[in-house]
């Protein structure tokens, strides 16, 4: 069995069916990080106890009792999400040894499931960033060319999975942070809709922008993925009591008479024409399908930038606030004795990177006396527009198809200097964050540098179910794009 | 209410650096008041859009906050947090003193 090439739903499969055992599984991926992540540099850590957890699957197989719907399938998780006894630094240096006392649900779930952590990604520091260039353990390179960046902030998982270090990723999406790295690395991976994922131990970037979902190499992985971390959660209140579809199960490749809207917005834009060209082949692919394809206009999307980073730093800026060198984290040894300020200013000053101060100056900025009402405020009921006109779309199509990023993957350092133009990168992923849609990367297509493309669908809140129909249409149908492989494998 | 102001000066800088505890250095201010200068002018297209009356938006979601009955549960033992105590003095955080004298 070529496990190395294995998707998640594969390797389940022969797990269950005795043809390899978990254990083989996890250090057959285990050797893959230890001979090729010197290069691509997509873990913080490996997990010592990924070979013991292997070993009660196989145990629970040879007894004959059920190993669970991801028996023995390594999966890399995203250092922002907490587990128990496993270093999760956040890609900070102000939490670079701590060590959770709890994991967070999504890893429980996953776990409880059979899945093995094999260990923890690079990221943007605290997600914050679009090319994983802001991490402390420095930045991720891209599977397909190692000169480019991976995509942020799940950069990590991305660039793990394309280099297949894991055959499965969790990464986190604040604003298009598993969106735009799976565009970025030729995954799919899924943004669910806001309440769909539990929050509980992923540590807080923007609370109300917040959700995980999953990576992988095929649209069934990620629905698999998805059914076993959804659900309510008692520990987190924003988690939706919404049932929980088995989308491994019924998600069809059927698309006829689906209504594809292309918001002509996002067409308008200066576009890449390799970005273009992709995203035309996939609209092609989908009326061959038999899809109807019509226009639908999101005109307030245009602003979606400036409400998202004002909406996220002034959450981001309250979040970060427990970040004060006291009951965890880096403690200052600089600071004037006695003065309680400077301690945590001092803490705060040296453990958090240059990208998460910005960010969390822009916040308290948006928020502070006298600016609150042109900033926070604006950008809340700009939000509630935004949200309005994806409503009204749906009113009229059934899935919006666009690009998921204005460019290929960008070439690392190319970007660093200039955070507006980083933040400008963002404009067709932010918008389903502010609506709380869910949202999806496909590949569909490469560059003339051969570099992967993605293209984005976006459906109606809690109907993920669409959206891996429309994303199994367009991978049947663009078969060459999958056959594809980065060198470094 | 004061109007978008797109320029950062300095004194603004370290104004907001204290009021979030940050300690920058002069060379980290400067950088951010020219960086977040421009940021907040490309910003200011937000002042264009009409939203009188609009009521804020502050989370997508529809669903109804769940309650839960107001318990205490223990589920996890003192030491595993203070185990990540920079400094601790048996099962308390330990902290400098921050009265002087």
């Amino acid at each position: 069995m070529d496990l190395t090439n294995s998707t998640c739903t594969e390797i389940r499969d022969a797990v269950r069916g005795k043809k390899v055992s978990a254990l083989e599984v996890t250090r057959h991926f285990a050797d893959r990080i230890q001979k090729l992540d010197s290069k691509v540099n997509a873990f913080v850590s490996t997990n010592d106890r990924a070979e013991d957890a292997a070993k009660m699957v196989d145990a629970k197989i040879a007894k004959g009792s059920d190993p669970g719907a991801l028996a023995g399938v390594p999966m890399a998780i995203k250092d922002l999400l907490c587990t128990k006894g496993l270093k999760t630094t956040a890609s900070s240096k102000i939490l670079a040894n701590f060590v959770p006392p709890y994991s967070a649900t999504v890893v429980n779930r996953l776990e409880a499931a059979g899945a093995v952590t094999i260990g923890k990604t690079s990221l943007d520091e605290f997600a914050m960033g679009s090319s994983n260039e802001n991490a402390a353990t420095g930045p991720v390179h891209n599977p397909w060319n190692l000169e480019y960046v991976p995509g942020g902030s799940s950069g990590g998982s991305a660039a793990a999975i394309a280099a297949r270090m894991a055959p499965g990723a969790i990464g986190t999406d604040t604003g298009g942070s598993i969106r735009q790295p799976a565009s970025f690395c030729g995954l799919f991976g899924i943004k669910p809709t806001y309440g769909r994922v539990s929050r509980f131990g992923i540590i807080a970037f923007a609370s109300s922008l917040d959700q995980a979902g999953p990576m992988a190499l095929s649209t069934k992985d990620c629905a698999l993925i998805l059914e076993t971390i959804s659900g309510s959660c008692a520990h987190d209140s924003t988690s939706a009591t919404i049932e929980v579809p088995k989308w491994s199960e019924i998600i069809t490749e059927d698309v006829k008479g689906l209504r594809v809207g292309l918001p002509k917005e996002y067409f308008a834009e200066k576009m890449d024409s390799d970005v273009e060209r992709v995203t035309r082949e996939a609209i092609a692919a989908l009326k061959d399908k038999g899809a109807v394809i019509v226009d639908v206009s999101l005109p307030l999307v245009k602003h979606a930038v400036p409400v998202y980073y004002l909406v996220a730093t002034s959450e981001a800026s309250s979040n970060l606030a427990r970040y004060d060198g006291m009951r965890f984290g880096h403690r200052s040894t600089n600071a004037a004795h006695g003065d309680l300020d400077d301690l945590y200013s001092s803490s705060r000053g040296e453990g958090f990177g240059s990208e998460v101060k910005r960010r969390i100056m822009l916040g308290t900025y948006a928020l502070s006396s006298g600016y609150y009402d042109a900033y926070y405020q604006k950008a809340s009921q700009v939000r509630r527009l935004i949200r309005n006109e994806f409503l009204n779309a749906f009113q009229t199509c059934d899935v919006i198809l666009s690009p998921v990023c204005t460019s290929p993957a960008f070439k690392v350092g190319e970007r660093i200097n200039d955070p507006l133009e980083m933040y400008l990168n963002d404009i067709f992923t932010t918008s389903t964050n502010l609506a709380g849609l869910p949202g999806m990367s496909v590949p569909a297509g490469y560059s003339k540098a051969g570099l992967p493309i993605g293209v984005q669908l976006m459906t109606r809140h809690f109907d993920e179910t669409r959206m891996f129909n429309v994303s199994l249409a367009l991978e049947n149908s663009l078969q060459a794009v999958k056959a594809r492989r980065p060198n470094v494998i | 209410m004061k109007k978008p102001d797109s320029g950062l000066d300095l004194a603004t800088v370290q104004k907001v650096a204290n009021l979030a505890r940050l300690k920058i250095s002069d060379s980290e201010a400067t950088a951010i008041a020219g960086q977040l200068s421009a940021v907040l002018e490309n910003f200011k297209q937000l002042a264009a859009v009409d939203t009188t009356g609009i009521e804020p938006l502050v989370t997508p979601t529809d669903l109804s906050i769940r309650l839960r009955e107001d318990e205490a549960v223990v589920e996890k033992d003192v030491e595993s947090f203070v185990a990540n105590a920079p400094a601790r003095s048996g099962n308390l955080f330990k902290v400098p003193p921050v009265v002087g004298g």
